[in-house]
Order: structure tokens, then C-alpha cells, then sequence
């Protein structure tokens, strides 16, 4: 390795991870603001093949000599890509990089008849693991969320799923308009039957610029308030404890030794090259860890990726403070929690004692025996608060 | 100019409500004389003399030489004082009254005598002025001049058979104002050859001749090139120029007996000039000084604070530069646990107070937080010491305190008879005592004696609330009374908030506290924790409410790996508590101290 390349921070072994955005959905949902695009004509999907492979090329030009523990095949729906694309993928990454042996490879996948069908056909490409949207289970809710699938569809794409891949997981969303703390429990007693070793549970947010915000500002469609919204998720807490899948992260719980550890290098702030329209990354070069975004719109990105090589439109070089409040942003919501002492080679303070006792005092906070610093469970449901507190 | 008989001399000034159309008066009797071309006469002069006040001089006084040629041929010194009409300036009022023989009583033919009319014309009475009375605006249709003057004559006890109407906005009848000033007011007296005696009316800061000075001769000469003593301050000076304002400003070679001008002599700040001192020659002085010298004694005190402690540098110099013209605003450093730094000032009163913050925020770009506005207390100690309370924080152990007392005011309310039973049961809700009540017309006068920490607050707000604007009001301070005050302290976590603490009478702490605590509830954003909010009386709570903790607060999902997106979130969330006042663990946005200062209940 030449010594000029040796990456300037510790990685206390953060590992270093691989995502390809895939952009596009055959429907948009009315919750989502992720970057995904509906087409009506048949996306040429090796045109996305050969820029893929190009921008993949010159991210590992950026971070070279690298071994990538972990793929993720993200979207919008990448279980729209032919399972060669996913394969053709797989092979670019391979080309650029070092891949683990045990690499974990992720393939997000919309829970219906037609793309379970393809499951088998990414078990051959090199996929090991696939997370289903799955979202609800009931169809009025799955209606209500611009789902295309039925709870029977779905169940069936577990079945097929847990057929095919020794690991899966499936989403779902909560905390949705009119949903009760028995309703709720009902549903995710129903799920966890059903799961394996993973589930992602999210409380709907509403979010910029989608139609549920504008419904939402109209006053057509109320959440649930703040306590119920926090009765139901204690309860999800609790329910998913006592089945063995705890909480690993704010909305992620996992047998132990299950965790998916994609998103692990996320949390852990380790390195990450995103591949494809819409993806970032955070990678350390010489000058430091920069983070880069990827342009959205994938007929530009084609363009970009044609001309240049690659899509990348935003380049920033993190300052102290931006990694230190990241390390928090993403450290925190595991219940792993944090190494101060990696706070403090990122962002070059400490943190402060003061707040950090009185956080401990008020439950919120706990310090480990090996002086980790965690969010308790009765802190989780107030994590921005926390680290707010502890960024300022 | 050459000199002229001091009989050939008439000073005088007016007095008029807000609107009653003082300003356009003095336009026209400028105009009318010729002390201004036509072309210069295109803008108000007292308006364009307003701006010129907010650039520096607000609360100051303003003199016009007008000179007349009356209809008995002989030429006349008109001298226009023109006088800041609140009673916040009730002291520099007095002088410059002080400076003239006569006054205009200018009232409005349609509204009538109003509060502010009522007490300024006594001022004049109190200076043994001789008054004549203008009746304006009697062109208009609601003009009703002989009810005016009935008025006149029933509430103030003056003869109006002789009011000139006029209509000072088209110019009807102002020669027989200038003819009534000259036929109907006395001239000055003085005696030339005397030592020189001079009263200083007033003085403000110009960025090029340093201190104007305004006097007004009452013996002896005042030249270029004297040697002046201030008596009050044993300062010593050399005049520089004299001269007029005819309104620009003319140097003279001499200011005489009777004469009103300005005098400069390198005087670098207005706090060096005291209004109503005595001037006089340093080699020959006059025997004694002009009567009713008082040194500026500010009533009213409130604390204010940068919204960002980085600004309090630039506060210090704003202040320090307000300062250099209004020496009746006073400062000091004030440190605060809730608002960081900043000064304890003191003010003449509450629209000195609104007119020094507003000139802050608007001349010098600050942002402040301003605390609740708290009178002068006077603190009898078990010791014997005497203790004046500028600032409730620093109230002494009530264990050693033998006697508060507390300055009360005399106010005069004019208002129509429908909000009466409002206004009384404001007053008596405020402690007030009724000393008169009498009807002016269909309009009642109400004469109460009040606490000035009462009104200090939001009496006048409330009174215009109850009165749907109609009913007017003037106050004199009168008198320090004991009476039965505690300190108020706000307590956040079990923290007592400085800023927020406040004297009030016994009978009202409880109710107080507990406005204070309900409002304190709303304005504090749930934390991570419980907060109670209390109000207490030394030790003891009397009120409390809870800020509920924060429930949920938590991103559901971050996006891939897009923690940009949650940083910027996170940087404003920063932002946002640079905005607040760390307190303890409590953090409070600076709007709610403001909004819990309100006392709007």
C-alpha cells in the first residue's frame, strides 16, 4: 500500500461497505422521498450496467485497496434490475475491490408475485440476503400507503424468500394514521411469526415535497400525537424483546449476530462508496473524509457518468465538527453506542462531562464497562434531543 | 441682526395635545414672518426638525427667532420654544417654560381638552405664564369652538372669551395669533449692565461643533470670547459662537436681556451641561443662581441584554453614544445568570424607556432583550441604612429590611363617560386611591393616586384597551409611601431566573405568580425532562405548573447513507439553541422571556 494513501483518521474498524442505488419504481409511494423515478417505457438496464461499472471504477480510484464487507442493492425498487444486471453489478465491484469472503450482500425487494419470481435468479447473481418492503399487514393500510401488493402476496414472498436466502428481513411501517397500540401489537405479533432473523420497524414521518405532506399540512391526515406515538413504540420495544429480536438501532432488531451490517457501517460512521443516481458516500482520501452525492435524476447521472466517469455533484471535506456531529447523528442510534475517544480523534474535543452526567442523571444515558457511551431505551424515543445536546 | 428693545421681545412657547396641531402652528407663524423662503417652506420645519430629533436630539428642546412687524409699526422678536410635550421630560419641560413669559394654548375645536393639554398648561400656569388661547382647526365640520371654550373655561379655569380660531392647516387667522402674542403677552425683564445671568435651557451633541448650548439672557451680555461659568457644575468655558435660530442657525456678536440663542464652547459632552443651571461670567459673577436647578433623577429602571452575547461590546458603544446626548438616560453594567451581560439603565419614564430602545434597535441594529420595567425603591434597613432599589435581583434579605416605600404618582384620566366604570375599576385593581372624580361635558376626569410599579407595567396598555383607545392620561410623581412589597422570584428547575424576578405588592404576589407560572409553562418548549416552574416569596412557593417532558423526538429512518441531510438538521437544531438562554439544564428561548414580561393577563 503506498503511504501516502493511508487513510488519516482511525477506522477503528469500521469496515467498509459498497451501495448501488437502483432509481426507479413502477408506482411512487405517497410516503417516500427517496430518489426513485417512474418510467414508462423499458429502462435499458445495460446502459445503467456499463455507467455503474465506470463511476464504480472511479470511486475505487478514490479509495483504493479497500475490502468491501458489505453490498447493498438499494433503491427505489432494485428488484425491477434482471438478476444479470444484479450479477453484471457484483462483477464491477469485484473488478475494483477486494471482496470478503464472507461479504454481506443485500437486495431490497418489493414483496410481489412477479419480483419474488426473481429471487432465485439473484441467489445465483451473489445476493445473500434480501429486506422486503413489505410495510403493513392489512390491505386497507397497504392501500392507504400506495403499496401494489396484498398481505397474502406478501406472506407468500417470505415463504419464497425464506426458501431461497439463509437471511431475510422485511419492513414495515407504523405509528400510521389511526393505528392503536392493540392494533398495532396484533400486527407485529403477526410479523415476528413470520421473520426470521431481522426486522426494520419505522414510525411514519412525514417528509418534504411528498403527497403525504401535502395531505398532512391540509389537516387530511392526522397521526398519531406524541404520546400514543410513544406508547407504540415502547410497546414495539417491549414485544420485540421478548421474542429475541431486540433493538439493535432506533428501528432495527435482530437476533444477535444477525444485525445487517450494511447498515452497521453506516452507524458505525465507517467507509462507504455510493454507487448509482442519487447515492453518498464517505470516503477518507489523503485530504481527509469528504462525503459525496451522487446526481438524482438517472437520465443526467447516464450523462455525467458518460462525460466525466462519474455522477458525483457534491464533494465536501468534512470539517472536525461535520464528522464529529455525524459520528453522533449515526453512533447514537445504536444501542451499541459510541467510543468517546473516537469522538474525540474525528472531531478533535471532547466530549462534554457536564452534559454527559447530567444525561446519565436523568436516565437518558448510560456509560458501559468498557466506556462506551449508549442511549438508554427510555432515550431512544428522544434521540434528537440527545444528541442535539450533546453536539452543541 | 441689530438689537432691539427688550419691550420689542416676546418669548413664548406652546402648549398643545399630540395632534391638535402644534407643529403646523409653528410652520405657519415661520412662514408668515418670513423666517424661511418659500422654497425652504416646502416641508414642514418642525417635521424636518423631527428628524433631525431622531438623529440625536429627541427629547430637546427647539427655538425659532421669528421677527414680526405689528400692526402698531414697530417690529417685534417673536422667540418660538418649542417643548418636548411628555411628561417623561416634565423637568426639561419646566425650564424651558422657564425661559418664556407667555404661552399658546393650542386646543383642537373638535376633540377638545385632553390629559396631556390639562397638564402642560399647568406647567405654564406654574411658571406664571400669561396664556392665549388658539382654537384650531375650526374649518373642520365637527368644530364645535364654543363648547371648546366652555371646556376651556370649566376644566382649566381659563377666560377663552378672547380664543382666536384659527386653522393653522390653511392658514386662517394666524396674524391675530402673532398680534395677540405681541398685544397680549408681557415682554421679558433684565437688566443689561448686571452680571451676566444666563438659564441653559437645554444642549445636544453636533458631530461638528461638539455641545450647543440653548440659554436664555436673563441679565447681563453673553459675547464671543467670554470666559462662562457653569454654577451648578463649576465648570469653566470659553464661548466660541453666539447666536440665533431663525430656524438655521446665525451667529451674533452679543446675546442680551430677554434674547433666546445658543452659545458652543468646546463642551465635549451633554452630560457636562446640566439644563437649568445658572451661566454666568467666570471674572464678575452674578450673587445667586436661577431658582428650580435640579439634577436628572431617573424613575423608571429596566435591565437590557444583546439577544447575542457577542453584541454586547456593540451595545456598550451604542449606549455610550446615546449617552453623549441625552444625559438623562444612565447606564451601568449589569451581569444577569438568564441574559449574560448587560446594562441596568435608568430612564425619565416609560416613553424615555420605549424611545432609548427603540433608537437602540433601530440607529444602532441591536437586538434586546429588555426586563420588566421596575421603579425606584426606597429600602428603610433594621440597621439604618438607606437603600435605593434600582433592580428587584438585588433586593436585600427581607430579615434585615424595616420599610419599603415605593413612589406613587398622581394621575389625571379624561374619558368618556361609557368606560368609566372600567377605568376606576382599573385603577382600584392597580391600588389606586380616588382623589377626584368630575365631568368635563359628557367627559368624566378622574384624578387617582397610584403606585408608578403599577403602572410601570401595562397600566396605559390597559387603559387604552378599556377605554377602545378614547380615554387619555398624565401623571406627576408625587410622593415615596411605605407599603407592603415582596420579591417575586421565578424559580425554573428549582432555579431562581433573575430577570424574571420582580417587587409587588403582597395582595397581588399571589396572583402574579401564577399568571407568571402559566405563561412560563407555554413559553418553555418541552425538554428531555420534567421542569416545574414556580413562583416564590423568599422560601415559600405560592405557585407552580410543570413543563411536561418531551415524549418523542426521534428520526425514524436515515436515508441510506445521506447524514448530510440530518446534519443540516442538526446544524440548525445548533442554531436554534444559540437562541436560547442556557438556565441550569433549562434551556429558554429568548421570546419567552419577552412574552413572560408581557404582563398582558
Amino acid at each position: 500500500m503506498l503511504g501516502k494513501l493511508k487513510p488519516v483518521e482511525p477506522t477503528y474498524d469500521a469496515g467498509f461497505g459498497v451501495y448501488v442505488h437502483w432509481p426507479f419504481c413502477q408506482a411512487k409511494c405517497p410516503y417516500c422521498d427517496f430518489n426513485s423515478h417512474v418510467r414508462h417505457v423499458k429502462v435499458n438496464q445495460q446502459l445503467y450496467i456499463d455507467a455503474f461499472q465506470r463511476e464504480m471504477k472511479h470511486m475505487a480510484e478514490l479509495a483504493p485497496n479497500r475490502v468491501v464487507n458489505t453490498i447493498f442493492l438499494g433503491g427505489g425498487t432494485p428488484s425491477l434490475m434482471d438478476p444479470a444486471t444484479v450479477a453484471a453489478v457484483l462483477d464491477g465491484i469485484a473488478g475494483n475491490w477486494q471482496v470478503a469472503p464472507d461479504v454481506e450482500v443485500t437486495l431490497e425487494a418489493n414483496p410481489t408475485s412477479v419480483e419474488a419470481e426473481r429471487f432465485k435468479g439473484y441467489r445465483l447473481a451473489g445476493v445473500n440476503r434480501i429486506s422486503m418492503g413489505i410495510q403493513a399487514l392489512n390491505n386497507t393500510d397497504l392501500k392507504a400507503l400506495g403499496r401494489t401488493h396484498s398481505v397474502d402476496e406478501a406472506m407468500q414472498a417470505v415463504a419464497t424468500a425464506a426458501s431461497i436466502f439463509d437471511r431475510y428481513s422485511f419492513d414495515l411501517i407504523y405509528a400510521r394514521p389511526n393505528q392503536t397500540v392493540e392494533s398495532w401489537s396484533a400486527e407485529l405479533h403477526m410479523a415476528i411469526e413470520r421473520a426470521a432473523e431481522h426486522l426494520s420497524l419505522y414510525q411514519l414521518t412525514i417528509e418534504d415535497e411528498t403527497p403525504f405532506k401535502k395531505l398532512y399540512t391540509a389537516g387530511k391526515l392526522i397521526l398519531p400525537d406524541e404520546e400514543t406515538s410513544r406508547q407504540l413504540y415502547d410497546i414495539t420495544q417491549e414485544i420485540c424483546e421478548k421474542h429475541n429480536l431486540p433493538s439493535y438501532e432506533i428501528s432495527n432488531y435482530a437476533r444477535k449476530g444477525s444485525e445487517c451490517r450494511h447498515n452497521m457501517v453506516y452507524w458505525r460512521y465507517g467507509e462507504y462508496a455510493g454507487v448509482g443516481p442519487g447515492a453518498h458516500g464517505r470516503l477518507v482520501t489523503q485530504k481527509g473524509r469528504a462525503a459525496f452525492a451522487i446526481e438524482k435524476n438517472p437520465e443526467k447521472w447516464l450523462e455525467y457518468v458518460a462525460q466525466d466517469g462519474h455522477g458525483i455533484v457534491e464533494e465536501e471535506q468534512l470539517s472536525l465538527e461535520a464528522q464529529g456531529d455525524e459520528f453522533l447523528l449515526m453512533g447514537l442510534r445504536l444501542v451499541e453506542g459510541i467510543d468517546p475517544k473516537r469522538f474525540t480523534a474525528l472531531s478533535g474535543r471532547r466530549l462534554d462531562d457536564e452534559r454527559i452526567t447530567d444525561l446519565v442523571n436523568e436516565r437518558l444515558v448510560e456509560i458501559t464497562s468498557e466506556g462506551r457511551i449508549r442511549v438508554t431505551l427510555t432515550g431512544f424515543p428522544v434521540l434528537d434531543a440527545v444528541v442535539a445536546d450533546l453536539a452543541a | 441682526m441689530t438689537t432691539i428693545p427688550i419691550e420689542n421681545i416676546r418669548n413664548f412657547s406652546i402648549v398643545a395635545h399630540i395632534d391638535h396641531g402644534k407643529s403646523t402652528l409653528a410652520d405657519r407663524l415661520i412662514q408668515l414672518t418670513g423666517g424661511l423662503s418659500a422654497r425652504e417652506m416646502t416641508e414642514q420645519v418642525l417635521d424636518s426638525m423631527d428628524i433631525e430629533k431622531e438623529r440625536g436630539i429627541t427629547i430637546k428642546a427647539q427655538t425659532v427667532r421669528l421677527n414680526y412687524k405689528a400692526h402698531d409699526g414697530k417690529t417685534y422678536i417673536l422667540n418660538l420654544m418649542d417643548t418636548p410635550g411628555h411628561v417623561d421630560f416634565a423637568y426639561e419641560v419646566s425650564r424651558s417654560l422657564a425661559a418664556c413669559e407667555g404661552s399658546l394654548l393650542v386646543v383642537d375645536a373638535s376633540q377638545g381638552v385632553e390629559a396631556q393639554t390639562l397638564a402642560n398648561v399647568y406647567h405654564a400656569l406654574d411658571a406664571s405664564h400669561e396664556i392665549v388661547t388658539v382654537l384650531n382647526k375650526v374649518d373642520l365640520p365637527a368644530a364645535e369652538p364654543e363648547r371648546v371654550k366652555q371646556q376651556i373655561e370649566d376644566v382649566i379655569g381659563l377666560d377663552a372669551s378672547e380664543a382666536v380660531p384659527i386653522s393653522a392647516k390653511t392658514g386662517l387667522n394666524i396674524e391675530a395669533v402673532l398680534e395677540a402674542i405681541v398685544t397680549r403677552l408681557p415682554s421679558p425683564k433684565g437688566d443689561v449692565s448686571a452680571p451676566l445671568k444666563a438659564l441653559l435651557v437645554d444642549s445636544w451633541y453636533d458631530a461638528y461643533l461638539g455641545v450647543i448650548v440653548l440659554v436664555r439672557i436673563i441679565d447681563g451680555q453673553i459675547k464671543k470670547g467670554m470666559k462662562v461659568k457653569m454654577m451648578g457644575t463649576d465648570a469653566t468655558y470659553e464661548v466660541e459662537r453666539c447666536g440665533v435660530f431663525t430656524p438655521k442657525m446665525v451667529n451674533m456678536d452679543v446675546l442680551t436681556p430677554g434674547e433666546v440663542g445658543f452659545i458652543t464652547a468646546s463642551i465635549k459632552e451633554v452630560a457636562d451641561t446640566r439644563v437649568g443651571d445658572t451661566i454666568t461670567e467666570d471674572k464678575k459673577p452674578c450673587a445667586q443662581m436661577l431658582a428650580g436647578f435640579k439634577p436628572v433623577q431617573p424613575v423608571v429602571f429596566c435591565g437590557l441584554f444583546p439577544v447575542d452575547a457577542a453584541d454586547f461590546e456593540d451595545l456598550r458603544a451604542a449606549m455610550g453614544r446615546l449617552r453623549l446626548n441625552d444625559a438623562s438616560f444612565s447606564f451601568e453594567m449589569e451581569s444577569s445568570a438568564a441574559l449574560g451581560f448587560g446594562f441596568r439603565c435608568g430612564f425619565l419614564g416609560l416613553l424615555h424607556l420605549e424611545i432609548v430602545q427603540e433608537r437602540l434597535s433601530r440607529e444602532f441594529d441591536l437586538n434586546l432583550i429588555a426586563t420588566a420595567p421596575s421603579v425606584v425603591y426606597d429600602i428603610k434597613m433594621r440597621n439604618g441604612d438607606l437603600v435605593h432599589l434600582h433592580n428587584p435581583a438585588d433586593m436585600p434579605d427581607p430579615m434585615h429590611i424595616e420599610e419599603i416605600n415605593e413612589p406613587w404618582i398622581r394621575a389625571t384620566i379624561l374619558t368618556p363617560d361609557e368606560y368609566l366604570g372600567s377605568v376606576i375599576k382599573l385603577c382600584q385593581d392597580r391600588r389606586g386611591e380616588q382623589i377626584d372624580l368630575s365631568y368635563v361635558g359628557s367627559r368624566a376626569k378622574v384624578i387617582y393616586d397610584l403606585p408608578l410599579n403599577e403602572v410601570v407595567f401595562d397600566f396605559y396598555d390597559r387603559l387604552k384597551s378599556v377605554s377602545k383607545g378614547y380615554a387619555s392620561f398624565d401623571y406627576v410623581i408625587r410622593e415615596y409611601r411605605p407599603g407592603d412589597l415582596v420579591k417575586l422570584s421565578m424559580l425554573v428547575n428549582a432555579e431562581p431566573v433573575d430577570a424574571l424576578s420582580m417587587l409587588v405588592h403582597r395582595t397581588r404576589a399571589e396572583s402574579r405568580g401564577r399568571t407568571m407560572c402559566e405563561k412560563l409553562k407555554d413559553l418553555i418548549p418541552p425538554h428531555m425532562f420534567v421542569i416545574p416552574v414556580q413562583a416564590a416569596i423568599g422560601g415559600k412557593i405560592i405557585a407552580r405548573e410543570t413543563v411536561r417532558a418531551m415524549r418523542k423526538d426521534v428520526t425514524a429512518k436515515c436515508y441510506g447513507g445521506d447524514v448530510s441531510r440530518k446534519r443540516k438538521l442538526l446544524d440548525k437544531q445548533k442554531e436554534g439553541k444559540k437562541r436560547m438562554r442556557q438556565f441550569g439544564k433549562v434551556e429558554i428561548p429568548q421570546e419567552a422571556f419577552i412574552a413572560a414580561l408581557k404582563m398582558d393577563n
